[in-house]
């Protein structure tokens, strides 16, 4: 049970109209396991994110989670397993305070069945989770509405967002894209720790550099195919990864 | 040098926000005043008026609720055209068991509202997928929808409606029950809306795909705010039947659905209070114009024009900014 994987994603294939985004995928990721996925533009892994989160409905291919399979549930039950996700567009409630965000995942099941969220309590836990994703204590950015919040800032939110639901499995993706260096490396030890909680977190990242310090494995995507997997060195070496997408980026 | 407008919390908001509240009775006036003068205004006015406004505040009070119902559609995402499905749906039910069953007032009533609320939830359950302008267009077809199927099927009364009906056993019921009703509305919803489910609601509102993915059942939700909604609707609906003392297609009208939404743009969107607000300026308004005959809805439109244009978030947002902000003119370099 223990090596068991967490997620199975398991021959997936979704085709919109014509083009086929993601094309008969197949990979694993373990509990306290980082799991990095590149590739260019256009090349489904957002849509692996929709398909694992249930935004989007397989074509074929099934994802077991926790031994179940999950590949017809809709996204909130999916939560309520244990899978969160950050938006690569971020979604924030614009009119709420930044705080007054995350009383929405604090009000799902999924944090009342974990930890009872009683109602009054939920201020003081959005405040410490924001503290948790790099908001000052006792600043007023936590109390101003999203809507004027920098990009920083609706990032960490986001990331909090997703912390907030006890999450088994977190899927990130593009959470750096926008970032400045040195926000990248304030976030970085936030993941890090997450990761030594034991859960399993899928980053999707255009950010090679800050990935492969922190990636475990990493698999490639292109044309919606997973065209390679390893850690970053095999990755980088592959003749696959070399035309497709680090070829490209050479300058 | 350009100037800027800027606004400051006034110092009794500020001190008021606090527990310093309780140190002075200046303070608590200022804190329970918003509260207490709408509350003492609407019971009492009635005593200053003429028989003849004493039916005109009756028809504000059922506007006003029908003006709530929507403003709780509305933060939710929902945008409704039909309100007068709530009214006429509340207004059958009542209606009917009346008439055939010669329930009593106080028990139609009540029916109409959980009756008539689940019926109005069941319809509109599958349309709140819909998006923006699908969800409205078939909310304004439903009543339509309604009226016509009486007609043709000639059921309940068909084009000649039940006639007759029992009326509330006390008068000053027929003006204090609406009232009452619009009071317990109008601070439940202000209430519901800032506990941590009205955010939830909001959250639905701003993004559905993010409350989604925050592990909530936004059908769930959305199918809670229906009932509410719709429940509140229906009393309107099956109190006036009462009053009227008849039910008949004339509940499905339009008045009932571009009323409310008028009533909710003029005073403040998204308030609760804003809409009642809207529903005490525009239904007397609507009064005083009578004497204009054919013209009224000339002028009519045009007040509404002037409210939105000098107002565009509504007089109620606006009052309130008074209240708690003063402005002054800054240099900016
Ligand atoms: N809802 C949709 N309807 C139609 N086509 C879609 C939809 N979502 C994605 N696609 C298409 O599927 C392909 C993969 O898109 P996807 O967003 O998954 O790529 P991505 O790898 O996340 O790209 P990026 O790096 O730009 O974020 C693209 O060709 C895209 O146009
Ligand atoms: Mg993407």
């Amino acid at each position: 049970m223990h090596n068991s994987p967490l997620l199975r994603v398991n021959n997936i294939t979704k085709r919109f109209g014509g083009i086929t985004a993601v094309n008969e995928i197949t990979f694993e990721i373990k509990k306290g396991e980082l799991l990095g996925v590149i590739g260019p533009n256009g090349s489904g892994k957002t849509t692996l994110a929709n398909l694992i989160t249930g935004f989007v409905k397989p074509t074929s291919g099934t994802i077991t989670f926790h031994g179940k399979d999950i590949h017809s549930l809709p996204p909130h039950k999916r939560v309520l397993l244990g899978i969160a996700r950050t938006f690569q567009m971020v979604k924030p409630f614009y009119q709420l305070a930044a705080y007054k965000n995350l009383i929405i995942p604090l009000c799902s099941q999924r944090v009342k069945d974990m930890e009872g969220g009683k109602y009054g309590e939920r201020d003081d836990i959005a405040l410490d989770l924001l503290e948790e994703v790099g908001f000052e204590r006792d600043s007023r950015v936590a109390y101003k509405p999203a809507s004027i919040l920098p990009q920083g800032y609706l990032k960490r939110l986001e990331l909090a967002k997703a912390i907030a639901l006890f999450p088994d499995l977190i899927i990130l993706d593009e959470l750096f894209s926008g970032l400045s260096l040195a926000e990248v490396a304030s976030i970085i030890p936030i993941i890090e720790k997450l990761r030594v909680q034991g859960k399993a977190i899928i980053m999707i990242e255009h950010r090679l550099k800050e990935l492969f310090r922190i990636a475990d494995r990493i698999i490639v995507l292109n044309f919606g195919e997973k065209i390679a997997e390893g850690n970053a060195d095999e990755v980088m070496e592959s003749k696959a990864v070399k035309n497709a997408y680090l070829g490209a980026e050479t300058e | 040098m350009a100037k800027r407008k800027e606004r400051i919390d006034r110092g009794i908001k500020v001190r008021s926000d606090d527990i310093f509240a309780l140190s002075s009775w200046r303070e608590m006036l200022y804190l329970s005043s918003p509260r207490v003068l709408p509350i003492v205004i609407i019971l009492f006015l009635a005593i200053f008026l003429s028989p003849y406004w004493q039916r005109v505040l009756l028809s504000v009070a059922v506007f006003g609720i029908l003006s709530l119902s929507w403003d709780m559609l509305n933060q939710t995402g929902m945008i409704s055209l039909g309100q007068s499905l709530f009214f006429g749906i509340g207004a059958y039910f009542a209606g009917t068991m009346n008439h055939y069953f010669g329930w009593h007032p106080f028990l139609t009533i009540p029916f109409a509202m959980i009756a008539g609320g689940l019926f109005c939830t069941v319809i509109l359950m599958p349309l709140v997928r819909l998006r923006g302008i699908y969800f409205s267009m078939t909310t304004l077809i439903l009543p339509i929808f309604f009226e016509r199927l009486i007609e043709a099927a000639r059921i309940f009364g068909g084009t000649e409606g039940l006639t007759g009906l029992q009326s509330l056993p006390y008068s000053w019921l027929e003006l204090y029950l609406p009232l009452l009703f619009l009071l317990i509305v109008l601070f439940g919803f202000r209430r519901f809306m800032a506990s941590d489910y009205g955010l939830v609601l909001k959250g639905i509102h701003d993004n559905d795909q993010s409350v989604k993915s925050s592990g909530i059942n936004i059908n769930i939700y959305k199918a809670f705010v229906l009932f509410m909604a719709s429940a509140v609707g229906c009393f309107a609906g099956a109190f006036i039947t009462h009053v009227y003392l008849f039910v008949g297609m004339p509940v499905f009208a339009l008045d009932y659905s571009i009323l409310p939404i008028a009533s909710s743009v003029v005073g403040g969107v998204g308030t609760f209070a804003g809409p009642v607000l809207g529903a005490f300026i525009l239904v007397p308004l609507s009064e005083i114009l009578r004497q204009f005959g054919g013209l009224r809805i000339v002028f009519y439109g045009m007040f509404l024009v002037i409210f939105i244009v000098a107002l565009p978030d509504g007089i109620f947002p606006y009052i309130q900014r008074k209240y708690q902000q003063f402005e002054r003119w800054v240099e900016v370099k």
